[in-house]
């Protein structure tokens, strides 16, 4: 803050300790303890009784306990304090505290590989444990997702399993985009393509519009779940030939998310956890699925 | 008939005194909804409006403006004919504030649960009540402060002082906080963003504490706690230091409701360290409020009404000495966020607020149908809800500690590999015995306003004390 700005802050805080003391220090003799002041409310009288004694000094205290704070504390406008603490240093210090101490718990993994990893047990625990703490709000307690967040315990891995993949989505985070093609397809270009859809995934629907949407289903949506619609890693694109659906498996569904288009995001959690951490944790996701882990 | 003073109004009074009863009933009932919603989910079923984010603010709104407002507003415009020995400036003036006030109430009782808000806590109505509260405010403020100009006593007694600050700062702080630029009638945004707007927002959030819940019934209780005790207050001197020493401390304390936030580390200080220093000036009313009884102890064996005066001074006492406590970084960081908080804000708003109030209506309320002060109808009615009050009051504040205290505990709880122990889900699922017994503790509570209600239905119903003359001079304390 400004110079000035800084001054009125100090001298308002340090003014105001300043006026409760004299005010104490000028109210502490009364002329005639135990009697009444003569004055008389609806009945009330006053005694003329002093302040009690314990209450005077526990007052003081308190004003000489908030100089030291502000002596060492940052609190009088820009000066910062003997102490020089800030409450951005104390996190700071709090970290490199914590990672000094733990970091090497998580480190010593580094040199193995997520299958090895998935079957030491002390790092399939420090996986569930991170797990817990960092992903379930989105993936669930039990990692099986829920509507736009993927089940991660199934077959499906949108930006694949391989140890790397999985490594980079935590990371870096991903950002899987489906452009809406309402307005392109029309309404019942939608439907047709959502029956050719289905049709992929194996359900029964009616043959002359799942014949239409394939015809549309070649035209655009190859690019990215290719031709086979089996999916394509580079663009998290699904593979839409399995009844799995990250947004709803309705008819209705599914043409919504044609319709409207869709933004998935997952965040990057790099800068949060570190190299080793995610190391240990791409390990314990990879395996979620596998029988031989057990499911947080 | 109703009974009618010849020289006061206690029409208005009369009118306030009624309304805090009956409010008093609506505010908690709607507590006892949410408390029950957060411990069991499915009573927040699919209707908007009855959902636990839209009743929470009906519920501070109408326990804070409409149960302790219509206390407050009661009891001074009765405190300040009294104490002034003159009746109040304006009758016209009075009865718009008592219309006005029941109409912000209405009003926050519609828009609320409709979801209208300017998401600001404690102040959540949007622009055009908060224009129409203006106006009531400014007018009670004329008949407030045209009384006293008007009193033919030389000095003003000292609840008089705490009531006019209460008026005063109240005023500065709703104009500021609520300072909008109006989008459409139902929807306004702060003029303020960022980190300033959560320090007004908190600088008004804690001086609604200050002000509206501690000087404003500061102001009841040294008025009533020596009348009914029949006593002199214990020290004027003491009265006076720590009334102009709350006044000045309250308005820094607000950042204390922002540490460890994006709020710069000088106002965090400042705020705490000024939060310490309010110890001394609240527990100054305490004090002088519990040694007013000196030499009158007997009298609360028999007397309920003092005893649910004394009990109130002290929950407020603890609850001022929990306040600074709270507002040590050290200790904040354990208890910011959990049920502590909200266990602290119980024992003042039950404990104090609630506690005060009722005693002094049941002191009030006879008074103004024509009875002798505190002759209710059933004196065996107010102990019972003596009992209630406090019983419900003490399960629902150890409640809330546990709670706190367990929450705090567990969020910070790591593994041996500094990951975190606990999810927040299992807090919450730790978190369930303490809501229930939070339940039941609010609805004992309530269940005393009941019977407070029908205790002050049944006065109403009694034939006032035939000789007015004598009432008077009883009434004066002759």
């Amino acid at each position: 803050m400004s110079t000035g700005m800084s001054l009125f802050v100090t001298a308002g805080t340090l003014l105001s300790l300043l006026f409760f003391f004299l005010l104490l220090h000028f109210n502490r003799k009364v002329e005639n303890p135990g009697e009444t002041t003569g004055h008389d409310y609806d009945g009330i009288m006053e005694y003329d009784n002093p302040l009690p004694s314990w209450w005077y000094w526990g007052f003081v205290l308190t004003i000489v306990f908030g100089l030291g704070y502000l002596a060492y504390y940052p609190g009088l406008g820009n000066f910062e304090g003997l102490g020089q603490w800030s409450q951005v240093s104390q996190f700071e210090g709090d970290r490199q505290r914590a990672e000094e101490k733990y970091g090497p718990l998580f480190s010593q993994y580094r040199a193995m590989t997520l299958d090895e990893l998935g079957a030491t047990p002390a790092a399939v625990k420090m996986g569930r444990r991170l797990f817990i703490n960092n992903c379930s709000v989105c993936h669930g307690a039990t990692a099986t997702g829920s509507f736009g967040f993927p089940n991660l315990t199934d077959e499906e891995w949108l930006w694949g399993r391989e140890d790397e993949d999985i490594v980079a989505t935590i990371s870096a985070g991903r950002t899987g985009a489906m452009i809406a093609w309402g307005d392109i397809l029309g309404s019942e270009g939608v439907v047709d393509v959502a029956d050719y859809v289905q049709h992929l995934a194996g359900r029964e629907v009616p043959e002359a519009s799942a014949a239409r949407g394939e015809t549309t289903f070649i035209t655009y949506c190859t690019a990215c779940h290719g031709a086979d619609g089996k999916g394509q890693k580079v663009f998290g694109a699904p593979d839409l030939t399995n009844e799995i659906w990250l947004y709803g498996n309705s008819a209705g569904r599914i043409q919504h998310v044609i319709r409207n288009g869709r933004a998935g995001q997952m965040p990057a959690f790099a800068g949060k956890l570190g190299e080793d951490k995610i190391h240990i944790l791409a390990a314990y996701i990879k395996h979620l699925g596998s029988s031989s882990l057990p499911v947080p | 008939m109703m009974y009618e003073h010849p020289e006061f109004n206690y029409k208005v009074v009369r009118q306030f005194s009624i309304m805090t009863v009956v409010w008093g009933i609506v505010g908690m009932l709607v507590g006892v909804i949410i408390a029950a919603q957060l411990t069991w989910p499915e009573l927040n079923p699919g209707l908007p409006w009855f959902h636990f984010g839209r009743l929470r603010p009906l519920h501070t709104n109408a326990v804070i403006f409409a149960f302790g407002g219509s206390a407050l507003m009661g009891t001074s415009l009765y405190i300040v004919q009294r104490t002034c020995r003159v009746r109040l400036v304006s009758d016209k003036l009075a009865a718009f504030v008592f219309w006005g006030w029941q109409l912000v109430i209405v009003l926050a009782a519609i828009t609320l649960p409709l979801g209208f808000t300017s998401s600001k806590e404690y102040a959540e109505l949007e622009w055009p009540i908060d224009i129409l509260i203006t106006f009531v405010w400014v007018a009670y403020a004329i008949v407030y402060f045209g009384t006293i100009a008007k009193r033919k006593t030389r000095h003003i007694y000292v609840a008089n002082w705490f009531f006019a600050a209460f008026i005063i700062a109240v005023a500065i702080l709703h104009i500021f906080n609520s300072l909008a630029i109006p989008v459409t009638m139902t929807k306004s945004y702060s003029v303020y963003s960022g980190a300033i707007d959560a320090m007004v927002q908190w600088w008004y959030g804690h001086n609604a504490v200050g002000f509206f819940l501690t000087a404003g019934f500061l102001g009841m209780m040294y008025y009533f706690v020596p009348k009914q005790a029949e006593r002199p207050v214990y020290s004027y001197r003491l009265s006076v230091v720590h009334f102009w020493a709350l006044i000045a401390v309250y308005v820094w304390a607000g950042p204390h409701h922002l540490h460890y936030t994006s709020l710069p580390d000088w106002a965090q200080s400042v705020g705490m360290v000024m939060s310490l220093v309010l110890l001394a000036p609240s527990w100054g009313g305490m004090i002088n409020g519990i040694m007013t009884l000196s030499g009158a102890w007997d009298k609360l064996r028999t007397d309920p009404i003092l005893k649910f005066l004394v009990v109130s001074l002290s929950f407020y006492g603890m609850s001022t000495f929990e306040g600074p406590m709270m507002s040590i970084k050290s200790v904040n960081a354990l208890s910011h966020y959990t049920d502590w908080t909200i266990g602290h804000v119980h024992s003042g708003a039950l404990g104090w607020v609630a506690m005060i109030s009722i005693g002094a209506m049941y002191h009030l309320i006879p008074i103004m149908f024509g009875r002798k002060q505190g002759e209710m109808y059933s004196e065996r009615l107010i102990d019972v809800h003596f009992w209630l009050s406090t019983i419900g009051t003490v399960l629902y504040i150890a409640s809330m500690w546990v709670n706190g205290l367990m929450q705090g505990l567990m969020w910070r709880a790591v593994n041996s590999d500094g990951t975190l122990t606990y999810s927040f889900a299992e807090s919450v699922e730790a978190s369930y015995p303490g809501y229930v017994v939070r339940f039941i503790g609010g609805s004992i509570f309530f269940a005393g306003m009941l019977i407070m209600a029908y205790n002050v239905w049944k006065t109403a119903q009694l034939a006032p004390v035939n000789d007015i003359q004598l009432l008077d001079a009883v009434e004066a304390g002759a």
